[in-house]
C-alpha cells in the first residue's frame, strides 16, 4: 500500500521544541487521515535542527466509497416534498428510488453513493491546513510576504516542503500543494556545511539513506545513541567516566545533524571550584558534558563537546576554540567563588531588608526572622538542637545573595553549605543550608539530620501559612508558589522521619509570626489541614495505594498528627485486604444501611446503649459482648498507637457480626426488641470508629 | 577573504581591517554603510537606522558600527573582556532576504572564519528589548562554542508589528576579533595591524577611557543632574512628539527623529543611574516602562512620516 513522505525544511528549530513538534506532526496528520477514512498501518516522525519529517505507511490509495440511504416522503406525497427529496439525494426521478414498506406505509428510499477520493487528493487538502495551523509554542513571520496580512507563521523561516505519495514499487507522486509561496516537491538538502547540495528523494527509505550520505542523521534517538556511546568511549579510553546527563543529551542531540564528539581540557587549577559549579558552568553555557575520575568520583579537568561537523583539520581548531571559551567562563566562576568566600554569610543578611519576598508578606529579612523563630519552636519536637536550628535558619537563605548563585540559580543551597563550612559552621548547620530546600518533589531525597528537618519544616510551613493568610492558594493547574510541592514536602519530612507534630499547633504558631493577619485567622489551620489531607490522598494515589482511606481517617475528627494518620491509613489498608477486614467492612456497611433506612422511617436516631435485658438470642448476646471487648481492646491499642493490634482486635468482630446478620431479624415485631437491635447495630458502627469512619471507605 | 589585501589590513591581523572587511562585505550585499549615530546608546539596535527604519513598509538595508555604552559593565580596564564601551556591528535588512543565513555565513568567511574547520551553530535565543517595546525570534550564533553574533527576525518594534519583517544581525566585534586574532585579553588586540613600534593595540586606544569611565559611571556621575536630565529628556521627547503632528491632525508627523533622540538620551541616563546604584528594584521597572512609552510614541510618530511609509 502507498506511503507518505513529508519533510518541512526550515532554518534552525530550537532544540527544546523538536521532539514535541515531531510528535504533533505525526498526530495531526494521522488523526486527519483516519477522520477521512484513510486507516493507515504505521507512522513515524523525526526532527533535526533543520527539518521535521514524517512517514506514514500503509495508506489506502483511495478513500472507501460511502453509501448512505436516505428516507424520503411517503408514496403519493405532494410534489413539493418529492422535488425536495430528489434535490437532496441528487436522483433524477423517483424511478431511481427504492420503495420500502414499514408499519406507517410505503416510503421512497434514495441511495446516495459518495465515491471515495484519491488519498493523494485528500492529502493535498489536509497537509497545508496542518502546516498553517501548526501548534508551535512560538512562531514568527519573515521575508517579503510578511508585509501582507495572513502570511505564514512558522517556528523559523520555512524553505522547502517535500511531500510524496505512492506505493513502494513505483515512482511516487508529489502531493501537490503550496503554502505561502512554497510549492511542494521532492528536493531537500543535506548538512549545512558538509553536503549543502540539493537532493532528490522519492520515499522514506531512500530519503533517510540519502540524508545519511549527506551527513544528516534523521532520527534523534540515533543521534543521542551516537553521542552517548562516543562520549563514554572517549572518556573510558582515558581512564575516566562520563558524567551522564539525560537533559543535556536531549538538548545537544537537537543542536546537531551530524554529531562529532570530541574531548577538551582546562587547567587543573579550576578544579578548586566546587564540582557542581564547574558542571553548571560547562553545561549551561557551553552545552558540554563533564568527566569524572572513577577512582575518586571527583571531576577531572576534561570536558566532552559535540560538534556538528567533521572538520577538515580533524577538529583541532574546534577543540581549542571551545577550550578558549570555557577557560574564561571557569575563570569567572572561580572569581565568583573566591569573592563569595571573602564575605561571611551573616554579613550578607542586611541586604535582605531591601528585597521584597512578596508585597503582602514583607521582605526576605522578615521572612528569615519568621523561619528562625519557627525552626526554634519545631526543633525540640524533631530532636534538633535549638541553637543549631536557629543558626541554620538564620544563614540558610544567605547564599541567594552570592555571586555564584546569582550566576547559577540551580546551585542555591548547595553553595550555602560550602560557604557555611568554609566559615567554620557546625556540620549540621551547613548541611541544613542545603537540605532545607528538600524534598523538592516526590522522588527527591528527604533530609534526616534533625537540624535540616527543623529548618525544612519551618521554611515550608512559613510559606504555606503565609500564602494561605493572603489567600494565594493553588487553584486548578495554577500553583505559582509551588505550595502543593511544599505541602508534600512537609508530609514526606514527617512521615519518613517518623515525626510527631501537631500540624494545627505549628500552623497556628506560624500564623502568629505573620504581620499580616487574615480576617478568618482561626479557620486557617484547619483549612490548611484539609489541604494536607488532599495532598496525602494525591500522594497515596500516585503510589497506587488506596486514597479513600485518608478520608475515613480524617472523618474521625481531631486528626492533625500526620504520622499517626499515615500509620492508621496504612494499618487500615492492610486490614481491608484481609478477609476479616473485607467482611467486617461489609457487615458495618450493612448495619449502616439498615440504620439509615430505619432512622429515616422513624425520623429518629438509635443512639444510646442497648438494654442487655432485651437480648433474646445467643447471637445478639455474643455480638454485644464482642463489641464491648473489641472496643476496649481497640481503644487500648489506639492509645498505644498500635494500629495493627487495633485492627486485629476489630477482626474479632467479624464472626459475631456475620452470625448476627445470619440469625437475627432486626425488625422484630416487638417494637422494644427492634429498637434495641437497632441500637446494637449502631454500636457496631461506633466500635469501628475506634480506627476509622468505615462509611467513608469505598467498596 | 580578499587575497589582495596588504597584511596590515587583513581581518585576522587588524581590528580596523576586520571592521572594514565586514563593511565591505555588507556593502556588496546592497547595504548602505552608515557611520555611528552621534549619541550614547546601549546597543546598535537603538540607532534610528534600526529601531525606526524597521517600522513601515519601505525596504531598508543598512550596516554600521555602533559604539555601545553599558555603564554597568565597566571593570576599570581590569577584566579581559568586559567593558563599559565596545563596538557592535549592526546589519539590518528589510524585508529579511530568504538567504540571510547564507549571507551571514559568507560574512564570517570574509573575516577569516572558515566553516570547514569551525563549528558554527544557530542556537535558539529569542530577543526582547523591554525598553524598546521590541521582540523577535532568532538565534545566538556560535563559533566553536562561543557566541559571536545575534541573529533576529524582528516581529515587533516600539509596540508595532513589523510588516514586512526585518532581519537583524549584531556582531560583537571585539570578541570576534579576539577569536580571529587569537588573543585572550581585549586590550591586546592589534588595532592597526602593524608590527613593532608602529603597532597600536586596543588598549592603547581604549584602556585609559575604560578606567576613567568606570570611575565616572560607578562613583562620580552626578546623580542629581542625571535625574534632572532624565526628566528633561522625557519632557522634551513628549513636547516634540506633540508638536510634530502636521496641523495637529495625527495623520502626518514632522519630528519623529528629534523626539527619538530624547528617548535615546533618557535610556542612556537611566543606564548611568542604574550603574550608580541609585535606582531601587521597583523603581527600575517603572523607569524602563517610561522609556518604553517614549519609544512607542516615537515609533507611532515615525510610521506617520514620509520615510516611515505614510502615503
Amino acid at each position: 500500500m502507498p506511503e507518505l513522505l513529508l519533510e518541512l525544511f526550515s532554518e534552525e528549530i530550537p532544540a527544546r521544541m523538536q521532539a514535541k513538534a515531531a510528535d504533533d506532526l505525526r498526530r495531526l496528520v494521522t488523526d486527519k487521515l483516519v477522520a477521512e477514512g484513510l486507516v493507515y498501518e504505521g507512522a513515524k516522525a523525526f526532527a533535526t535542527p533543520r527539518r521535521l519529517a514524517l512517514t506514514v505507511h500503509g495508506i489506502p490509495a483511495r478513500q472507501p466509497d460511502l453509501k448512505t440511504e436516505r428516507r424520503g416522503p411517503k408514496v403519493g406525497a405532494p410534489d413539493a416534498a418529492v422535488q425536495g427529496f430528489l434535490k437532496a439525494t441528487g436522483l433524477k426521478s423517483l424511478d431511481e428510488a427504492k420503495i420500502q414498506r414499514d408499519p406507517k406505509g410505503d416510503f421512497y428510499i434514495g441511495l446516495i453513493e459518495k465515491p471515495g477520493r484519491d488519498a493523494i487528493d485528500v492529502l493535498a487538502e489536509i497537509l497545508p491546513v496542518i502546516i498553517r495551523t501548526f501548534p508551535w509554542p512560538k512562531s514568527m513571520r519573515w521575508g517579503a510576504r510578511s508585509g501582507k496580512p495572513g502570511s505564514l507563521s512558522w517556528v523559523r523561516p520555512l524553505h522547502a516542503i517535500t511531500a510524496t505519495f505512492g506505493p513502494e514499487t513505483e515512482e511516487p507522486d508529489v502531493v501537490k500543494f503550496e503554502v505561502d509561496g512554497i510549492a511542494t516537491g521532492q528536493t531537500t538538502y543535506g548538512h549545512r556545511f558538509m553536503a549543502p547540495d540539493a537532493i532528490n528523494v522519492r520515499r522514506f527509505e531512500d530519503y533517510e539513506a540519502k540524508l545519511k550520505a549527506a551527513k544528516v542523521i534523521l532520527d534523534p534517538q540515533a543521534r543521542k545513541d551516537i553521542i552517548f556511546a562516543d562520549a563514554k568511549e572517549l572518556t573510558f579510553a582515558q581512564g575516566f567516566e562520563l558524567v551522564e546527563d539525560q537533559v543535556l543529551l536531549d538538548e545537544v542531540s537537537g543542536l546537531v545533524e551530524w554529531p562529532v564528539v570530541m574531548m577538551g581540557s582546562f587547567e587543573a587549577d579550576y578544579l578548586k571550584i566546587p564540582d557542581e559549579v564547574i558542571r553548571a558552568t560547562i553545561r549551561n553555557n557551553q552545552k558540554c558534558f563533564v568527566v569524572k575520575d572513577p577512582k575518586t568520583g571527583k571531576l577531572t579537568s576534561k570536558f566532552v563537546l559535540t560538534a556538528n561537523i567533521e572538520a577538515t583539520d580533524g577538529g583541532k581548531v574546534i577543540v581549542s576554540g571551545n577550550e578558549r571559551v570555557i577557560r574564561p567562563r571557569l575563570s569567572d566562576a572561580k572569581f565568583f567563588y573566591e569573592t563569595d568566600l571573602k564575605t561571611k554569610l551573616e554579613d550578607r543578611l542586611p541586604k535582605f531588608e531591601q528585597i521584597v519576598f512578596h508585597e503582602k508578606l514583607g521582605t526576605q529579612a522578615a521572612r528569615i526572622k519568621r523561619i528562625e523563630r519557627l525552626a526554634a519552636e519545631i526543633a525540640p519536637l524533631v530532636g534538633a538542637d535549638v541553637a543549631k536550628a536557629t543558626r541554620a535558619a538564620h544563614l540558610a537563605k544567605a547564599d541567594l545573595l552570592t555571586e555564584v548563585v546569582g550566576e547559577f540559580p540551580e546551585v542555591q543551597g548547595l553553595m550555602g553549605k560550602y560557604y557555611a563550612l568554609a566559615q567554620g559552621e557546625d556540620a549540621s548547620v551547613a548541611a541544613a543550608c542545603e537540605e532545607h530546600y528538600k524534598p523538592q518533589g516526590p522522588t527527591d531525597r528527604v533530609p534526616t539530620d534533625p537540624v535540616s528537618v527543623a529548618v525544612a519544616l519551618a521554611d515550608k510551613l512559613d510559606t504555606l501559612v503565609g500564602f494561605w493568610a493572603i489567600d494565594e492558594k493553588p487553584t486548578g493547574s495554577k500553583d505559582p508558589y509551588a505550595l502543593r510541592r511544599a505541602a508534600l514536602g512537609v508530609i514526606r519530612l514527617i512521615a519518613e522521619n517518623a515525626l510527631r507534630l501537631s500540624l494545627m499547633k505549628v500552623a497556628a504558631s506560624a500564623l502568629a509570626g505573620l504581620s499580616a493577619k487574615p480576617a478568618d485567622a482561626e479557620k486557617l489551620p484547619s483549612d490548611l489541614l484539609a489541604f494536607f489531607a488532599d495532598r496525602l490522598k494525591v500522594q497515596l494515589r500516585e503510589q497506587g495505594a488506596r486514597h479513600d482511606l485518608v478520608d475515613a481517617v480524617f472523618a474521625l475528627g481531631g486528626q492533625d498528627d500526620l504520622l499517626m494518620i499515615v500509620r492508621r491509613v496504612d494499618a487500615l489498608g492492610k486490614f481491608l485486604e484481609s478477609d476479616d477486614g473485607k467482611n467486617l467492612l461489609a457487615g458495618t456497611k450493612r448495619a449502616s444501611n439498615i440504620l439509615s433506612i430505619e432512622e429515616k422511617k422513624d425520623k429518629r436516631t438509635f443512639d444510646g446503649a442497648p438494654d442487655a435485658a432485651l437480648y433474646s438470642l445467643t447471637e445478639e448476646k455474643a455480638l454485644a459482648k464482642a463489641i464491648g471487648e473489641v472496643t476496649t481492646e481497640a481503644n487500648a491499642a489506639v492509645a498505644k498507637e498500635d494500629f495493627a493490634s487495633a485492627m486485629s482486635a476489630m477482626a474479632k468482630l467479624r464472626p459475631p457480626v456475620d452470625a448476627f446478620f445470619d440469625k437475627v431479624r432486626v425488625n422484630d415485631d416487638d417494637a422494644g426488641v427492634r429498637e434495641n437491635r437497632l441500637k446494637l447495630l449502631n454500636e457496631i458502627r461506633s466500635a469501628t470508629r475506634a480506627v476509622a469512619d468505615f462509611s467513608k471507605i469505598q467498596d | 577573504m580578499d587575497a589582495s589585501l596588504p597584511a596590515h589590513m587583513r581581518p585576522e591581523r587588524s581590528f580596523q581591517g576586520f571592521i572594514l572587511a565586514l563593511q565591505r562585505f555588507w556593502a556588496e550585499q546592497g547595504c548602505v554603510i552608515l557611520q555611528p549615530y552621534d549619541m550614547e546608546m546601549g546597543a546598535g539596535t537603538f540607532h534610528p537606522a534600526t529601531t525606526l527604519r524597521a517600522l513601515g513598509p519601505k525596504p531598508w538595508n543598512a550596516a554600521y558600527v555602533q559604539p555601545s555604552r553599558r555603564p554597568k559593565d565597566g571593570r576599570y580596564g581590569e577584566n579581559p573582556n568586559r567593558m563599559q564601551h565596545y563596538y557592535q556591528f549592526q546589519v539590518i535588512m528589510k524585508p529579511s532576504p530568504p538567504n540571510l543565513q547564507e549571507l551571514y555565513l559568507k560574512s564570517l568567511a570574509a573575516i577569516g572564519i572558515d566553516s570547514a574547520v569551525h563549528d558554527i551553530r544557530f542556537v535558539e535565543d529569542d530577543w526582547e528589548s523591554p525598553t524598546l517595546g521590541a521582540w523577535g525570534l532568532g538565534w545566538e550564533c556560535w563559533c566553536d562554542g562561543m557566541e559571536v553574533s545575534q541573529f533576529t527576525y524582528f516581529q515587533q518594534v516600539a509596540g508595532f508589528e513589523c510588516a514586512p519583517v526585518a532581519g537583524e544581525l549584531t556582531y560583537g566585534l571585539e570578541r570576534l576579533a579576539m577569536y580571529v586574532q587569537g588573543v585572550d585579553r581585549v586590550y591586546d588586540l592589534n588595532f592597526n595591524g602593524r608590527d613593532g613600534d608602529q603597532k597600536v593595540t586596543y588598549g592603547d586606544v581604549f584602556l585609559q577611557a575604560e578606567r576613567e569611565y568606570s570611575r565616572h559611571n560607578f562613583e562620580i556621575a552626578d546623580t542629581a543632574m542625571l535625574f534632572e536630565q532624565f526628566k528633561m529628556a522625557e519632557a522634551a521627547c513628549r513636547k516634540y512628539l506633540e508638536s510634530g503632528w502636521r496641523e495637529g491632525n495625527r495623520k502626518e508627523h514632522l519630528m519623529a527623529l528629534p523626539a527619538y533622540d530624547q528617548c535615546i538620551k533618557a535610556s542612556h541616563v537611566f543606564n548611568l543611574l542604574d550603574a550608580r546604584g541609585v535606582i531601587s528594584v521597583t523603581e527600575r521597572q517603572s523607569y524602563i516602562l517610561r522609556v518604553r512609552e517614549l519609544a512607542k510614541a516615537c515609533g507611532e510618530a515615525w510610521i506617520h512620516t514620509e520615510a516611515g511609509g505614510v502615503a
